[in-house]
């Protein structure tokens, strides 16, 4: 009888897996996508529930409030939060998954001490969950605002923490070597202060390469606490996890590679460089940053055969993405084509500006990626660029400026740019934008709801 | 090493390939819910947090187990519910203007 329970939890594993790879392929496109996570959700539920009837488990009442108090959170939180704070979503919940991983190698190495290559495996995955739930809590953080997502770059930082590392590791060393479960908990605390200590020094532009690379080693680090269970008397739930674990890590470090390619930096620069933690200086841009009022920039887009928006953070911040509808609207009402122009690392997420304004409902076939839209730029009459300012940066086709070889969105090209910022500052890359002071460049000042509120409201007078 | 752990690893290889070539040329578009939706997937590790619980005999062990179930079903229900909020504002046949 057992054996038949046995044969049938394994069936439901298969089909899992075979539902999660489908899932994830199905994600890729924009009609597929609903029915990829329906899939994916399925196949969960079931693993989950088949999982209770695993011969041999305990604990079933512990199980099952963990189950409901942690699901039932999820499901609340996830539910209710503004869909503005779904970048900082994305990060916690992966910290949980990490979290889990961490806390699953470390009752493995409690209880199964004994063999040494089980042993090991459940360290690595205790080492690399223990930095996603720490790095992610603190990404968490930044992007809540409560504590500042500018980087916060520590005296030695380099020294010290490669010493927490190498420290915090040689305490699993030991561990392992002794077959002694007393050096874990030094081995967890430093390897979650390593977590901390990495991602404090990154700042909040660069939070798409870095939420999408904990998101990997999450996916990492379930896929060997998969390897650690195979061995254990209910190895087969182990297998689904190490495919499904898998399956996130390489999938997850292909999109970290495609963030940091799109910033024209290596992820590692991201991690170790605190990039934007200085300003450059010395760089005089020549000419003047010419303010234009609302009306005159609503007459210049009334009368514009094309308008492309180049949304960036800063109207993720005014939350301005109704209006920013509104205003397409408006122009198409009038005879104007718009379209958006979205660079692939705008926002704090990956895809975080197509998120937003599909929230606000603009159709996404007027979106366009950076490759798609940037030779449509010389023959547009207006680009209206909304609290952007790296990515827009003509300093990236400069030798010797930081954000050199970045690839951007050539807005300068455009016969016409409107720029909506709230004030005269730098970016997040702490570089005078020579965009700002070139002739055919006009600065409308404001906070970015206000300012296209303003448009608006303009361009129904007119 | 055991030959489950040689198994396991080939399996892992596969997956990494698969993992690979599944989102290889996928737009700007979907990212996010690319994002969202593999950490979703990894909610598998509620699977193995069950089992680490069920598993578990004494006190610490079970705390941690509990813990560990705690977050992973969060990881399963957090990331599902961001995953599908997400994807139900690209979907075109949902929204009040209809298709355009």
């Amino acid at each position: 009888m057992t054996e038949w329970i046995q044969y049938a939890i394994d069936a439901v594993y298969v089909v899992a897996v075979l539902a999660f790879v489908l899932g994830l392929k199905a994600l890729s496109g924009p009609t597929t996508a609903r029915r990829g996570i329906l899939y994916a959700g399925v196949a969960m539920l079931i693993a989950v529930v088949v999982t209770f009837f695993s011969p041999g488990l305990s604990n079933f009442a512990l199980i099952a409030i963990g189950v409901m108090i942690g699901g039932l959170a999820g499901w609340y939180w996830a539910r209710v939060v503004q869909m503005t704070a779904m970048p900082q979503m994305v990060a916690i919940f992966n910290g949980m998954g990490g979290g889990a991983a961490a806390a699953i190698a470390a009752v493995t190495l409690l209880s199964g001490l004994t063999d040494h290559a089980t042993a090991g495996l459940s360290a690595a995955g205790g080492v690399i969950g223990s930095i996603s739930i720490a790095g992610s809590i603190i990404a968490f953080l930044k992007l809540q605002g409560w504590i500042t997502s500018k980087p916060i770059v520590l005296p030695a930082r380099q020294v010290v923490n490669t010493a927490v590392l190498v420290v915090g590791l040689g305490f699993g060393i030991f561990s392992l070597v002794q077959l002694n479960p007393l050096w874990l908990l030094p081995f967890y605390v430093l390897l979650l202060l390593y977590g901390i200590l990495l991602t404090l020094p990154i700042g909040g532009a660069d939070m798409p390469v870095v939420i999408s690379l904990f998101n990997a080693l999450t996916g990492v680090a379930v896929g060997l606490d998969g390897f650690a269970l195979v061995n254990g008397p209910l190895g087969d739930a182990g297998y689904a996890m190490v495919i499904a674990g898998t399956l996130v890590g390489a999938s997850g470090s292909l999109l970290t590679l495609l963030m940091a390619r799109a910033m024209n930096r290596s992820v590692a620069n991201v991690f170790f460089g605190a990039f934007g933690a200085t300003e450059e200086t010395g760089v005089a841009v020549a000419g003047q940053m010419k303010p234009i009022d609302a009306s005159d920039a609503a007459v210049m887009m009334a009368y514009a055969s094309q308008v492309i928006i180049v949304p960036g953070y800063g109207m993720a911040v005014a939350q301005a993405q109704q209006k920013v509808k509104e205003l397409a609207d408006l122009l198409e009402t009038k005879g104007v084509t718009v379209k958006f122009g979205i660079h692939p690392v705008a926002g704090r997420m990956p895809g975080h500006m197509n998120v937003l304004l599909a929230e606000a409902g603009i159709d996404y076939g007027k979106l366009f990626d950076r490759d798609e839209i940037n030779a449509e730029f010389p023959s547009t009459d207006v680009v209206l660029v909304i609290g952007a300012n790296d990515v827009v940066n003509p300093a990236a086709h400069r030798a010797g400026s930081p954000l050199q070889g970045m690839p951007i969105l050539d807005v300068d090209q455009a016969k016409n740019v409107i720029v909506i910022k709230r004030g005269q500052g730098k970016g997040f890359a702490g570089i005078e934008n020579d965009l700002f002071y070139r002739d055919n460049c006009h600065m409308l000042y404001g906070d970015a709801q206000q300012a296209v509120g303003k448009l608006v409201s303009e361009l129904k007078k007119a | 090493m055991a030959a489950d752990l040689w198994t396991a690893l080939f399996i892992a290889l596969l997956a990494v390939f698969t993992g690979y070539e599944v989102i290889s040329r996928v737009p700007v578009l979907l990212h996010t819910p690319l994002m969202s939706g593999s950490n979703f997937i990894h909610g598998i590790v509620l699977v193995g947090a069950i089992v680490a619980l069920g598993i578990a005999t004494n006190p610490l062990e079970q705390a941690i187990g509990f813990v560990a179930v705690i977050m992973g079903a969060m990881n399963v229900t957090g990331g599902y519910v961001v995953t599908e909020r997400i994807l139900a504002m690209f979907d075109r046949t949902k929204r009040k203007g209809g298709p355009s």
